[in-house]
């Protein structure tokens, strides 16, 4: 026996005040930039002030909110039907532009000038996989501070786990807090003579290594972006804590977005765990995609027999029907693995409520296909 | 053995990129098959650390180590009841920090620094910390795999197939020289990069785009092929549209149905024909059913018709309705060689 799933009530939750913060998290490609407009929109629609933060760097959300470009800086979406109370802002994260920034508050001009032009600072800006995660946290911390918005939608970078969001600001920050570096400075700085002698020796071996892998020149970079940065450490560490404490907050929400496919679904799970060690509050599953063949009583393989039938008889009489019957058939198979994958799900987390996306015919590029999805969400709730 | 052409004959290393949730690793799998088929050797290779591989060739998680995880099927135009000889698939599952602990170790025996250096914190800042390293790493073990002499058979492997990071970062992953000539002008990684970088930009590379027919992941495409084109010497090969549903109905009617203007009436005769109950309803049912299918199609139709202004090789795949396992891997696979990719 299966057991369904509770049913996730998005409009409840984009109505509660108390959330200030919902964060949208899934593997790539299940649909979570468009599941982040579509719930900022419908909330803004719903009388809330909305600000939805996206990180892809596709520009989908930009090109689905009918905005030329997205800059760092938080744009009104023209065409929300929000009367009075409500109103819908978007904006695309520049990481290389937030991280300037925060160089740039925390170092005195000299100093900030000469970190910004560390070639390895401008890798590591620019480029590094677990910036983006750190500068969308930032960002989320910046927004959140600025008390211009009662809903922040935040959609998580792109990366091939959920978890990553989680992991890698924190990994940034260990880096640039971490002893590593100030080893790499001033190894006869750090701690007492105990075990100086092992952190002298660990040292030679660093950079001896570090020299062979990367050339010392890379090395020498390295080291003046390290001391130049000397007057910031602490800093870093502080940041990702802040925005870290936020998400454990009880302002805050997450929403796991997937797919009904194996491999969302088990990115999703894994997501659902972590949160739950890390006492995060998880609002629930957005499923997106979720194939509902409107003539769901006649099943494949009665539909794939019909379609054999006629196709002995006279193939060319009926070819509307045995094109229907063919489509529906596959359509219905496609719906039973889905739902095979989705009580896999619920199995594991029974408790997990779950809000239904049926899967659209056509791309969403605007924002009445937003609305649509919108709707969806209702509509999954209505029908309980 | 009987050889055909292809149209990537004289191509060794096959990087498959493609937007997230297109089916990436699945046609890198069925590629491998495909190119391993009629007794050749092929290595599969994964870089991102998702076990993705094991998953669709069920077997248990991979090490870092190259494992055969498949046998391909037999040329059909060879000898023999089984048609000839069948091929194999070889697996590795790529991590930067494995493969910088073997190029420690090959280049300057190394051998024990690992653990040590793993401990300080030092494999973490080289392999995630260090822009393009990871990238060189990793490319690098692939070029290797490439390169290999094998004593017997001349090369160790036929392919290399490598299920590659998506498109959005396809560039920046194979474009290591650039990426690391900002930060090591001279200097082994330097040298190891460059070295790299004569397979990769060769006629022996050639880099796989799949897709399916939406607007977004095409564009994706798109834009990846024009990114490899601008960075010189990097060869876009083929694109590979995955799960296509193509509709069995003639034009007229497809472009009727996609505007609500279905001939219910012949549906419905043919529902009856077939011997169904309840005829109206299912019959309104499926009218719908096919009018949204037939909406998607037109759609796909454009989507198609972009990529073909490309100018790159198209393939289609067809879509499995049961969900993705092995024999459908084998059919993809025997789609692939049918239409030419391998």
């Amino acid at each position: 026996m299966t057991q369904a799933p509770t049913v996730l009530d998005v409009d409840r939750l984009i109505d509660d005040r108390r959330i200030r913060i919902l964060v949208c998290c899934g593997s790539g490609g299940v649909g979570k930039t468009t599941t982040a407009a579509a719930i900022g929109l419908r909330a803004a629609e719903r009388g809330r002030r909305v600000v939805v933060l996206t990180v892809d760097p596709a520009r989908r959300l930009a090109q689905s909110m009918g905005l030329t470009s997205l800059d760092n800086t938080p744009r009104p979406v023209p065409g929300v039907q929000a009367g009075s109370a409500g109103s819908l802002h978007a904006m695309m994260l520049d990481m290389k532009r937030t991280f300037d920034e925060i160089v740039e508050a925390h170092a005195d001009p000299d100093r900030a000038a000469q970190i910004l032009a560390n070639p390895f600072y401008q890798s590591l800006s620019s480029s590094f996989a677990g910036t983006q995660e750190y500068m969308a946290m930032e960002k989320l911390g910046q927004l959140r501070r600025a008390e211009e918005w009662d809903l922040i939608v935040v959609d998580t970078p792109p990366s091939r786990s959920a978890l990553d969001f989680l992991d890698a600001p924190q990994r940034l920050a260990r880096f640039l807090d971490g002893r590593l570096l100030r080893l790499l400075i001033a190894p006869a700085k750090v701690g007492g003579r105990a075990y100086m002698r092992v952190l002298n020796a660990g040292f030679g071996v660093v950079t001896g290594v570090l020299t062979k892998i990367l050339g010392t020149q890379v090395l020498r970079d390295v080291q003046t972006f390290v001391s130049a940065l000397d007057t910031m450490f602490g800093g870093f560490r502080e940041r990702a804590d802040y925005t870290y404490q936020l998400l454990r907050a009880p302002g805050t929400a997450f929403l796991v977005v997937a797919a009904p496919e194996p491999d969302a679904l088990r990115e999703a799970s894994y997501f659902v765990e972590r949160l739950d060690e890390e006492r995060m509050p998880l609002a629930g599953l957005i499923l997106n995609r979720v194939q509902r063949p409107p003539a769901a009583h006649l099943s494949a393989a009665r539909s794939v027999a019909a379609a054999e039938t006629l196709e002995a008889g006279a193939p060319a009489a009926y070819p509307l029907a045995i094109a229907a019957l063919r489509l529906h058939a596959e359509r219905m198979q496609q719906a039973a693995v889905q739902r095979r994958v989705a009580e896999h799900f619920t199995a594991a987390h029974p408790l997990v409520p779950v809000a239904e996306v049926p899967a659209q015919p056509d791309d969403i590029h605007d924002l009445d296909g937003l609305r649509r999805i919108g709707e969806a969400f209702a509509a999954v709730n209505g029908s309980e | 053995m009987a050889t055909r052409d292809t149209d990537w004959d004289g191509v060794r290393l096959h990087v498959v990129t493609g937007k997230g949730g297109t089916g990436k690793t699945t046609v890198a799998g069925a590629l491998a098959l495909a190119l391993a088929s009629g007794g050749k050797k092929v290595l599969l290779m994964e870089v991102e650390g998702r076990q993705g591989i094991a998953q669709l060739f069920d077997v248990p998680p991979l090490p870092y180590a190259e494992r055969r995880i498949a046998v391909a099927p037999a040329s059909p135009s060879g000898p023999g009841i089984q048609g000839g000889q069948g091929g194999d698939v070889y697996a590795l599952v790529a991590d930067a920090e494995s493969a910088l602990v073997e190029y420690l170790e090959m280049f300057y025996s190394l051998r024990h620094a690992g653990t040590a250096l793993t401990k300080l914190g030092v494999m973490d800042f080289a392999t995630t910390i260090a822009p393009g390293l990871r990238d060189v790493l990793l490319t690098g073990k692939a070029a290797e795999a490439v390169r290999r002499k094998d004593s017997g058979r001349g090369r160790a492997y036929d392919a290399v197939v490598m299920d590659a990071p998506p498109t959005g970062r396809i560039g920046r992953f194979l474009n290591v020289t650039a990426e690391v000539s900002g930060l090591a002008k001279v200097g082994p990684i330097r040298g190891h990069a460059d070295t790299v970088q004569s397979v990769i930009r060769s006629p022996q590379t050639a880099v796989h785009f799949v897709t399916v027919l939406e607007e977004m992941p095409v564009q994706e495409t798109l834009d990846g092929i024009a990114e490899l084109r601008a960075l010189d010497g990097i060869r876009p090969g083929g694109v590979i549209v995955n799960m296509a549903r193509p509709l069995a109905l003639a034009d007229d009617e497809l472009a009727a149905a996609a505007e609500g203007m279905l001939d219910t009436g012949q549906l419905a005769l043919g529902l009856k024909a077939a011997g169904l109950d309840d005829v109206p309803a299912l019959t309104a049912g499926l009218a719908t059913e096919l009018c949204e299918q037939a909406g998607t199609a037109l759609a796909q139709d454009v989507q198609l018709q972009r990529l073909a202004d490309a100018g790159q090789p198209c393939y289609t795949l067809p879509w499995i309705p049961h969900g993705m396992d092995l024999a459908g891997l084998y059919r993809l696979a025997a789609a692939l060689r049918s239409q030419g990719a391998a």
